[in-house]
């Protein structure tokens, strides 16, 4: 079964289309981010999971059940990025509040725990650092023991020690096979920690693989090596090479699939000294988000 | 990638939709921290008593009767502002992004709402318990059927207010809600017969009186002591109840159609 199944979702206010026809299928157990610039329907797409907006068109499901009913049975659980939070609560007493209204909750001291958060619990929430609340909110999500844990931009506002903390936590927890989807618009933490990377633009898919595959997609891989007079047609003639540039006793090769050309490289030439570098992330989101971008056209769906 | 090993598949719903003795505990333990609840709930109405029949002669030579009057009109106003800030936190942790952050529970709104409106009404009893504490301790006399169903006949009354507080918290749902609402329930108050008692009005506030909320609380309130009730008293708190509570529900409703 699938944890996540979203078939042609629509959701429109007014004139504005925020998500067009959108399909995504995630797995059990995969660690998917939800990656694009603001704006492009990130956060409607996670509030339609979570029945917090009603699409337009389209359906939703969660583990084979509709958003209300994997709320009401603890399935699904969320961090959002503003969340409300009662000041004058302790974080103990909002993790115990939260607690309640779950038949079998998590005891309160494990997901403190878990959060990294437990040295606080008699603090006021007024009083926690944003990083603090973020954790605490991810405390809160992990009381049901959810099966699908969505996180919309979790770490917007945290320094960088925070975000760090975070992420760790996080991570510690997903070993244990839970399903996580994650929107973010900082590419790094896209790269980091997830198994997959959605690309989002204009609320429609523009770009669904593995964080290299994604990165491929854009910019290709940069192969270099030293090797004296290279046959520079045979290089430009092998698949997916983009451009062959000869710099001294170098060679410097643009391509998209890096593996052609280094074995050729390497069984077929003296080459010495072979690099294959990629583009990082943040050169492959522009080039997909960017409107005009001619390969927009090139996002393939799984 | 690993299995879900740990993770439980097999859940049930909750039941009574998340209404729970815990997180009502935990409800009424955070709006007493509030130190102007407090404030407004304890110290002022024994205060107003004090000044208002202890200090003031004529009260006590008169006998039992005008002091314990007093009393009463101040557990009134002690409830009535208990259960109008109980109610306006619906609207403002609506606000705050609390209430979205309950949606992604299995708690029913209509779990929450009971479970505030019991906070509400808590906090009305814990202002009528302890201004009759003070009462009792100061030298007021009644009768313990009276003291019964004074407390109980101001207590149920006052959830007039927990309406009211609703309302006013769609209306302005604002963190410092209760100090622009504190004014207007003093005002109120004095149309109760609160602070002085209503024949000491001029005629014509009198006949206005007839029409605020908080006429029929105060008369009912007092008429274990005094005598008085009247269905106009009664048909007024139940009249003002379904005003605010359906007022409330249509802001909440228009509310929810911008969000």
């Amino acid at each position: 079964m699938l944890a996540i199944d979203l078939q042609k979702l629509t959701k429109r206010y007014g004139a504005v289309t925020a998500v067009n026809d959108l399909t995504l299928q995630v797995t059990p157990g995969e660690i998917v981010a939800f990656l694009g610039p603001n704006g492009a329907g990130k956060t409607t797409t996670i509030d339609m999971m979570l029945g917090l907006a009603k699409p337009n068109a389209g359906t939703v499901q969660i583990y084979g059940k509709t958003p209300a009913e994997s709320i009401a049975r603890g399935e699904i659980a969320a961090v959002m990025q503003t969340g409300g939070l009662l000041k004058d609560f302790t974080v103990a007493e909002t993790v115990e509040y939260t607690a309640s209204l779950y038949p079998h909750a998590r005891p309160a001291h494990e997901v403190l725990d878990r959060a990294g958060i437990r040295g606080i619990g008699h603090r006021l929430v007024g009083k926690c650092s944003g990083g603090e609340q973020q954790r605490l909110r991810f405390a809160m999500a992990l009381l049901s023991d959810p099966r699908l844990l969505i996180l919309d931009e979790p770490t917007t506002g945290m320094d960088v020690e925070g975000r760090r903390e975070f992420w760790q936590a996080i991570r510690q927890d997903a070993t244990r096979g839970r399903t996580i989807l994650f929107a973010t618009h900082y590419l790094d933490e896209a790269d980091a920690y997830a198994d997959r990377i959605v690309l989002i633009r204009e609320g429609a898919i523009v770009a669904d693989g593995t964080t290299a595959e994604i990165k491929n997609l854009a910019s290709g891989r940069r192969v270099r090596a030293t090797l004296e007079a290279p046959d520079l047609s045979a290089l430009g003639g092998l698949d997916g090479v983009i451009a062959v540039e000869q710099r001294g006793d170098s060679v410097l090769i643009n391509c998209s699939n890096s593996d052609v050309v280094a074995r050729y490289l390497l069984t077929c030439t003296t080459a010495r000294d072979v690099e294959i570098s990629s583009q990082n992330l943040e050169a492959a989101f522009v080039a997909l988000t960017s409107k005009d971008s001619a390969l927009s056209t090139a996002g393939h769906s799984r | 990638m690993t299995p879900e090993l740990a993770i439980a598949s097999d859940r049930g719903a909750t039941p009574l939709g998340g209404f729970n003795l815990t997180a009502l505990r935990l409800e009424i333990t955070r709006m007493l921290r509030n130190r102007r609840t407090l404030f407004f709930i304890l110290v002022f109405p024994s205060a107003f008593f004090f000044i208002f029949g202890l200090s003031y002669k004529g009260a006590r030579d008169a006998g039992d009767v005008p002091l314990a009057y007093i009393m009463i009109s101040m557990a009134v106003y002690g409830a009535m502002v208990g259960n109008t800030s109980g109610g306006a936190t619906v609207a403002l942790e609506r606000n705050l992004g609390w209430s979205r952050q309950l949606r992604l529970t299995p708690l029913h709104p209509l779990a929450y709402v009971s479970m505030k409106v019991l906070t509400s009404m808590a906090l009305g009893l814990i202002a009528i318990c302890g201004t009759f504490a003070v009462g009792a301790a100061t030298g007021v006399h009644m009768g313990p059927s009276i003291w019964l169903m004074a407390g109980l006949s101001a207590w149920v009354c006052s959830f007039v207010f927990a309406a009211f507080g609703l309302f006013v918290g769609v209306l302005f749902p604002a963190e410092n809600v209760m100090q622009f609402v504190g004014p207007l329930l003093a005002i109120m108050a004095i149309f109760g017969g609160v602070f002085i008692p209503l024949s000491q009005l001029p005629k014509g506030l009198q006949a206005f009186a007839k029409f605020t909320p908080m006429y029929g609380v105060g008369l009912l309130a007092r008429a274990p002591l005094v005598g008085g009730a009247t269905m106009w008293a009664v048909g007024s708190v139940v009249l003002w109840t379904l005003l605010f509570g359906i007022g409330a529900m249509i802001l909440f409703k228009r509310d929810t159609a911008r969000v």
